[in-house]
């Protein structure tokens, strides 16, 4: 009896340490990131480091601003939710309340392998198809640029966006839709006016966590996005976001030397930026739980 | 007699797919009456409710047999607006269903989405709508307050003003106090008694002495089936079904 | 009778809009998987699948980079397997909601929400440099696993929660102590979803580029690797390096969409066995 009972105990904790790794893990990227991030700014105020309008590395003096990556970063994400947020909300809206139940199971597959395609083929993608067509089309001389990364992010974002949404249109009641209906509204009244209002939050945690996943998304812009470490005053100009500058830079930044430091240094602010972002969509989340649908 | 009814059924069949859930409903509401429909659990009483107001075209398989008339005509023809009859044929579910929005917004949803934007306007006829289903005293000081903050039965009250703001001719009631405590509950009949005066409706009730408080008019369903229609206290004291008598006196098999 | 039109009006154009974007969705899949077919099918073929690259990597296959991968997605599996289906039971079977159990999902949400280019850098830190595994397998096994133990974790805790409740309560009632009905009773029951998630994880960790580059991937190799302390070549990465490195960019093209399709195969086929096995699962379920 109580052997067993002793044993119970024991395999119970020992699920909890494992359970418990996740939060280990999440410390130690935090504390290894800092590790070999932090000595850049022996060199480089942190002021300087994040607002210098020159990243030039390698140069004799180097300088170490990241303004034009976090700017880069920035434009890309944003205009690819541009792109991906009516496509990935309409698609859900599509899927959780006008298609029929033989288009959904060709559409929530789709939806699932779009998301699985690895961000190098869809960079690779970018590069010989969109480029090309991008700078046909516009006339410009290169097609790896703002616009062609934004687009190919877009892709990622989406069916993230897309799942989310659609999960948040599920959560909504069935009853709310028939009341609307039965006061005469029509199915678009009813979606636009009850089940979107309804399902807000989720909705917004939707379009957070695909912004999440699009500011880190690395190949796509290390391949796509020109690599110009300017601030981009076009979406035709190229730009370099902060995960293709590390992705490009590492493998030729001497070990511990300065250009090493910075680096890290540049995915500590990239790694800050997305706990930023699912931390607020996990806000948003808890607080829709707790209210339930009485929101708005 | 028949022709005079503002609502009908003929030789009305549905379907769920392959099961038939409603045979042959032969049934008249006349104007201004309040009918009770009455029948144990899965005899398809809301399934009947929702075919008055093409409440199951949502869901997918379902098919009817036999005509529905609103006003003579049918409501099943291809060229009748299924939106206009849901706003001619109000509805009002079991469970109270507020819209997540601030009890004025969901008052006046049904007047919005038909078009009317004035304000005072909109104010009228929500306190008007609001005022016919009894709760205006309770919520006029918190009209921007969301619905979901009310009790239950309020939160019914104020679905039934939504539902009486769009001025629907007929009003479908399925089993609206049954989520209700006893004085919720006589608030709401209250209320249908009120009601009778201006709207055809056609409830739903589980409970038998509201069916014999309330309504002129009651039907017995079973199994999908019409067994008996006639005057409320004929059905109560002389029905002339054996099966109606045994539900009715409880002594159901 | 005008704003009635206007209504129905309204709802179509809404509706062509929604329509549209769905399709919008279902046409880039179709358009990016169909270009790397269409480019890529001619180039694939037995040769290219089982010899090494030859000639700077202008001409032969791609065998060292698809073994690479299999390694690679092998051994993450092997540290995220484990890891995750235990996470899930305590989660699923043994908290409480509480504080802790709140934490435990916030860093396990925040973890899935890491850039891959971080999970790089925090290997190439922790197991390249501070354990000085090197760039090899083991370090870019442990990283990717680190990848997609969230993912493992969501998905297998998902499977348990499917489990009938009553299944546990007559474990249970038959004297069943609580370690006994979860190997016994639970875990069975949620083994396919369990294996669904793991095949998630699989697709998702070859595909990963970013998280290897620093940690396992090399651009070339002369030989297999021996030891899991050897440097691999990898599908993705060899896509990477062929598309932007070296001076014969356009001459490897048809290569580079070979290469391309290989990967795209196996992560499509996999994440498809994967959604077979979950509508198969839900529909068992529904009878
Ligand atoms: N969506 C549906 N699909 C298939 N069958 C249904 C559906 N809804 C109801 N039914 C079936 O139709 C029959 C009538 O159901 P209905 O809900 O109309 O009964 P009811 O008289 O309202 O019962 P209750 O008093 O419990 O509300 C039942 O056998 C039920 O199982
Ligand atoms: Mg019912």
């Amino acid at each position: 009896m109580n052997a067993s009972t002793t044993k119970e105990t024991a395999i119970k904790t020992g699920f909890l340490v494992v359970a418990l790794a996740s939060i280990v893990i999440l410390a130690m990227i935090v504390v290894f990131l800092f590790r070999e991030g932090l000595p850049i700014f022996r060199k480089v105020s942190v002021r300087d480091f994040l607002l210098g309008r020159y990243w030039y590395p390698t140069a004799d003096p180097p300088d170490f601003g990241i303004f034009p990556l976090i700017v880069g970063s920035v434009v890309v994400t944003l205009l690819s939710c541009v792109i991906a947020v009516p496509l990935g909300v309409l698609s859900a809206v599509y899927v959780s309340e006008i298609a029929g139940s033989r288009m959904k199971e060709i559409l929530k597959p789709a939806i699932e392998l779009l998301a699985s395609l690895p961000s190098v083929v869809i960079g690779f993608f970018g590069m010989v198809v969109v480029a090309p067509t991008l700078q046909e089309w516009f006339d410009i001389p290169t097609g790896l640029n703002v616009l062609n990364a934004s687009i190919m992010l877009a892709l990622m974002a989406i069916p993230t966006i897309s799942s989310i949404s659609e999960d948040a249109l599920h959560g909504v009641r069935r009853e709310l839709r028939e009341a609307s209906l039965a006061l005469g509204a029509t199915r678009w009244e009813t979606i636009s006016r009850v089940m979107i209002p309804a399902a807000l939050s989720g909705l917004s945690t939707a379009v957070i966590l695909g912004m999440s996943r699009a500011i880190g998304e690395t190949m796509v812009v290390l391949m796509v996005a020109g690599g110009a470490a300017a601030i981009p005053e076009s979406i035709f100009d190229a730009c370099r976001p902060m995960p293709a500058s590390i992705a490009a830079e590492m493998a030729e930044a001497p070990f511990r030397g300065d250009h090493y430091h910075a680096l890290f240094a540049t995915g500590v602010v990239l790694f800050m930026m997305t706990l930023a972002f699912n931390l607020v969509a996990d806000m948003i989340a808890a607080k829709y739980k707790q209210v339930g649908t009485a929101t708005l | 007699m028949s022709t005079s009814a503002k609502m009908e059924t003929r030789n009305m069949s549905f379907y769920y797919g392959e099961s038939k859930a409603l045979e042959n409903i032969s049934i008249a509401f006349q104007a201004c009456r309040v009918t009770s429909l009455i029948g144990p659990s899965g005899c398809g009483k809301s399934t009947f409710l929702r075919t008055l107001n093409r409440m199951n075209d949502i869901i997918a398989g379902t098919r009817v047999e036999g005509e529905v008339l609103l006003d003579g005509r049918s409501i099943y023809d291809a060229d009748v607006d299924v939106v206009d009859i849901r706003r001619r044929v109000g509805m009002v579910f079991q469970k109270p269903n507020p819209f997540p929005k601030t009890i004025f917004n969901d008052v006046a949803y049904g007047l919005r989405i038909r078009g009317l934007r004035n304000r005072t306007e909109l104010y009228d006829r929500v306190e008007a709508s609001l005022k016919a289903a009894a709760i205006w005293d309770e919520v006029k000081d918190r009209l921007n307050e969301s619905a979901l903050g009310l009790s239950g039965g309020q939160q019914q009250r104020v679905c039934i003003a939504r539902a009486l703001a769009v001025e629907p001719e007929v009003l479908l009631m399925d089993e609206p106090a049954s989520a209700l405590d006893p004085i919720a509950t006589q608030k709401i009949e209250e209320l249908i008694r009120a009601l009778r005066d201006r709207y055809t409706i056609i409830i739903v009730t589980h409970n038998m002495q509201q069916a014999a408080r309330i309504s002129d008019e009651t039907a017995f369903l079973y199994m999908g089936k019409l067994v008996e229609v006639g005057k409320t206290d004929m059905i109560f004291t002389k029905p002339s079904c054996r099966r109606t008598e045994d539900y009715i006196t409880g002594r159901f098999g | 009778m005008e704003r009635r039109k206007k209504r129905k009006l309204i709802e179509a154009g809404a509706f062509l809009i929604v329509r549209s974007a769905a399709l919008v969705i279902v046409l880039s899949l179709a358009v990016v998987v169909g270009f790397i077919l269409f480019h890529g099918a001619s180039a694939v073929n037995w040769t290219f699948l089982t010899q090494p690259p030859r000639e700077a990597m202008t001409a032969g296959g791609i065998f060292p980079a698809i073994l690479g991968t299999l390694y690679l997605t092998a051994g993450a599996i092997l540290v995220a397997f484990p890891a995750g289906v235990a996470s899930a039971v305590y989660l699923s079977e043994y908290a409480r909601e509480g504080r802790l159990v709140r934490i435990v999902r916030l860093a396990i949400n925040n973890l899935a929400g890491v850039p891959s280019v971080v999970f790089g850098l925090f290997g190439l830190a922790l197991f390249v440099v501070f354990f000085k595994f090197g760039s090899s397998i083991l370090s870019g096994s442990l990283t990717l696993g680190l990848l997609i133990l969230p993912v493992i974790i969501g998905a297998s805790e998902e499977a348990l929660k499917a489990v009938p409740r009553t299944y546990r309560e007559a474990s249970l009632a038959l004297g069943a102590t609580r370690w006994q009905m979860i190997h016994r009773v639970v875990l069975p029951a949620a083994f396919p979803g369990i294996l669904t998630a793991t095949i998630l994880g699989i697709g998702r960790a070859a595909g990963e580029t970013a998280p290897i580059m620093f940690t396992a991937a090399a651009f070339y190799t002369a030989r297999l690797p021996t030891s899991i302390f050897d440097e691999v070549m990898a599908l993705p990465y060899h896509i990477y390096v062929l598309a932007t490195a070296g001076t014969h960019i356009e001459q490897t093209r048809p290569l580079q969409y070979a290469t391309a399709l290989v990967l795209i195969a196996l992560v499509l086929a996999v994440n498809l066995v994967a959604i077979l096995l979950r509508a198969r699962m839900r529909r068992r379920r529904m009878s």
